[in-house]
């Protein structure tokens, strides 16, 4: 099911990417991307170790401004805007949940975890916080197996389960653009399934990059795919064109394949 | 023909090593606990007569009178002491916790390159300095500054004692509380701003409450470092028996009591022994604050690591 490529005005993006490049103390990792996300998109991204796939991510959110030595050049636009002309990086990023590859369930409790960023934006009403971290994690589909012990530490929970709690505090953050990086590295099947259909629900409320090393996952979820490879972006093509041998360059084919990565 | 073990069997030079160095390491390990045993059954031999003979729990614990030379009537009451030394440690916690806090905060949060590396040196610097130093800048800088800018006739006391033993417990605490926030995985603080989080708020509701007990721990040795402290106390304090009401009163420690009384005794005489209880006494106070520091720590390091430490070599069949 794929949808059909808008081109339109400028709102109809999330993300719109321009020549963007990206360095570490001078050494380039990531050269030349020029994409636009629509909104509501489930947008994959693939390939292998070290192509760039996470840096790409890193400065959409503006993590390079924490990252020693990390340097960007060329344009990322955030529902039309820069990042780079927010004045107020921490606002950016509050609109902008990441899910991390190795789950990271904070030290604080279960609840703690998911209230945190309603707590730092100023909400302190119990009754408040309740309704959101329910919610959250209802979404996230972990309220069952976590609503009895909500005071116990995040930290312990199982890696599945940590990763659950991650979904469930980015979407806390009640955001518009979601950044998962490889989610399901330390996940087991079965949840890595179920928290693919939570992927599938939200769509419809925020744009969705997916940044994956699992072909297949991108396949499954994924409307349109990129494929980066040593620090370029190969191409962007229909999740199921680029599937049925339909992409545009013969390196794409033979990952999705399995030839090689 | 000569026999060659299979190599399954043969102890090659590796293996031998191997061996001698468990061995060492385990004397060594042993050392520390058969000197440290052997320090609390010597002072403890030595307080034991006056224990037996002479020791008055009511009189040691409730009374203020420490005249151990008085001819007719010597009395053994340590609770002025125990109230100098309570005192000045309580003053110079209040002074250290902040200072050392906010200093462990910058370093480990928010300095970062050359500032970081320079200010942690000039840290580890200042915790090499000799308390006798400290003593010194008490006697003849703070001593005057205090008369002058307080308007009393003794600068040597609570205030001046306090403040020296705070500045001197900072450098440690502050190295001890910023091990404790390295101790936080960078991950947690990437998580947290990643969602938006300032990097004050990632601070204040990430790190600090996961390095809680390192921080907690590295008060405490602050503390144990005070109550022990000798040289600059008996400097500072005015070194007179007095129950302080004001940081203005002069006082005396019970360590700086051991050092100034203990080579004028005879060996064996009630006052003697009655120097060694207020060692006891120390020793007990000390070994419980590093015995609760010690529980701290481990108990944040349960915290984030959920896998158990890696096993340790097992002996050798």
């Amino acid at each position: 099911m794929s949808l059909p490529v808008q081109v339109g005005e400028t709102a109809d993006y999330a993300i719109e990417v321009e020549d963007l490049a990206i360095g570490y103390h001078g050494k380039p990792a990531l050269t030349g991307v020029t994409l636009q996300v629509p909104t509501h998109e489930i947008f994959g991204i693939i390939g292998p170790a070290n192509s760039g796939k996470t840096s790409f991510l890193r400065a959409i959110n503006r993590m390079d401004l924490m990252t020693a030595g990390m340097e960007v050049s060329g344009s990322v636009r955030v529902e039309g805007r820069d990042v780079r002309s927010w004045r107020n990086p921490y606002a950016l990023r509050q609109r902008i949940g990441v899910v991390f590859p190795l789950p990271v369930g904070l030290p604080l409790t279960i609840y703690d975890n998911v209230a945190l960023s309603s707590r730092l934006r100023g909400t302190r009403k119990k009754a408040d916080l309740d309704v959101i971290v329910e919610r959250c994690l209802r979404r996230a589909a972990l309220w069952d197996e976590v609503k009895d012990r909500l005071d116990s530490l995040g930290s312990l929970l199982s890696g599945g389960q940590q990763q659950r709690l991650t979904i469930a505090r980015a979407l806390s953050q009640d955001p518009s653009i979601l950044l998962l990086d490889e989610f399901s590295i330390a996940v087991d099947p079965v949840t890595t399934m179920r928290i693919e259909e939570v992927l599938a629900e939200l769509k419809s409320e925020m744009t969705i990059v997916l940044v994956t090393n699992l072909v297949q996952q991108a396949r499954r979820l994924a409307s349109r795919t990129a494929f980066f490879l040593t620090g370029e972006l190969v191409e962007v093509t229909e999740t199921e064109t680029m599937f049925e041998g339909g992409a545009q360059d013969p390196r794409t084919t033979a990952y999705v394949e399995g030839k090689f990565g | 023909m000569p026999e060659v073990a299979h190599a399954a069997d043969r102890r090659d030079a590796a293996w031998w090593i191997d061996r001698a160095v468990q061995i060492l390491v385990l004397a060594g390990g042993l050392s520390a606990i058969v000197f440290i045993a052997g320090i609390f059954v010597f002072i403890t031999r030595e307080g034991a007569g006056f224990v037996f003979d002479r020791f008055d729990f009511r009189e040691f614990f409730g009374s203020p009178r420490w005249t151990p030379t008085s001819s007719h009537n010597p009395t053994y009451g340590a609770l002025a002491l125990i109230a100098g030394t309570a005192s000045v440690t309580g003053l110079a916690m209040v002074v250290s916790v902040p200072f050392s806090l906010g200093a462990a905060i910058y370093i480990g949060e928010f300095a970062t390159g050359r500032v970081r590396e320079t200010l942690k040196v000039l840290v580890e610097l200042l915790a090499a300095i000799p308390s006798v130093v400290w003593g010194f800048i008490g006697l003849s800088i703070m001593n005057p500054l205090i008369i002058q800018v307080f308007d009393v006739p003794v600068g040597l006391n609570v205030l001046n004692s306090g403040v020296i033993l705070g500045l001197m417990a900072a450098p440690i605490m502050t190295t001890i509380a910023e091990d404790a926030l390295k101790a936080v995985p960078d991950t947690y603080r990437e998580a947290a701003e990643a969602m938006g989080a300032t990097r004050w708020q990632v601070t204040l509701k990430v790190v600090l409450p996961a390095a809680r007990n390192g921080l907690v721990a590295a008060t405490l040795l602050g503390v144990g470092r005070g109550f022990g402290e000798t040289m600059a106390v008996l400097m500072a304090s005015g070194h007179s028996i007095n129950l302080p009401t004001s940081p203005f009163d002069s006082v005396r420690a019970l360590t700086a009591t051991i050092a100034a009384e203990l080579g004028e005794t005879a060996a064996g005489s009630d006052h003697y022994g009655a120097l060694f209880v207020l060692g006891i006494f120390l020793f007990l106070v000390t070994f419980a604050i590093n015995f609760a520091a010690d529980v701290f720590v481990r108990g944040g390091q349960r915290k984030h690591r959920r896998r158990g430490r890696r096993p340790a070599a097992s002996a050798n069949p």
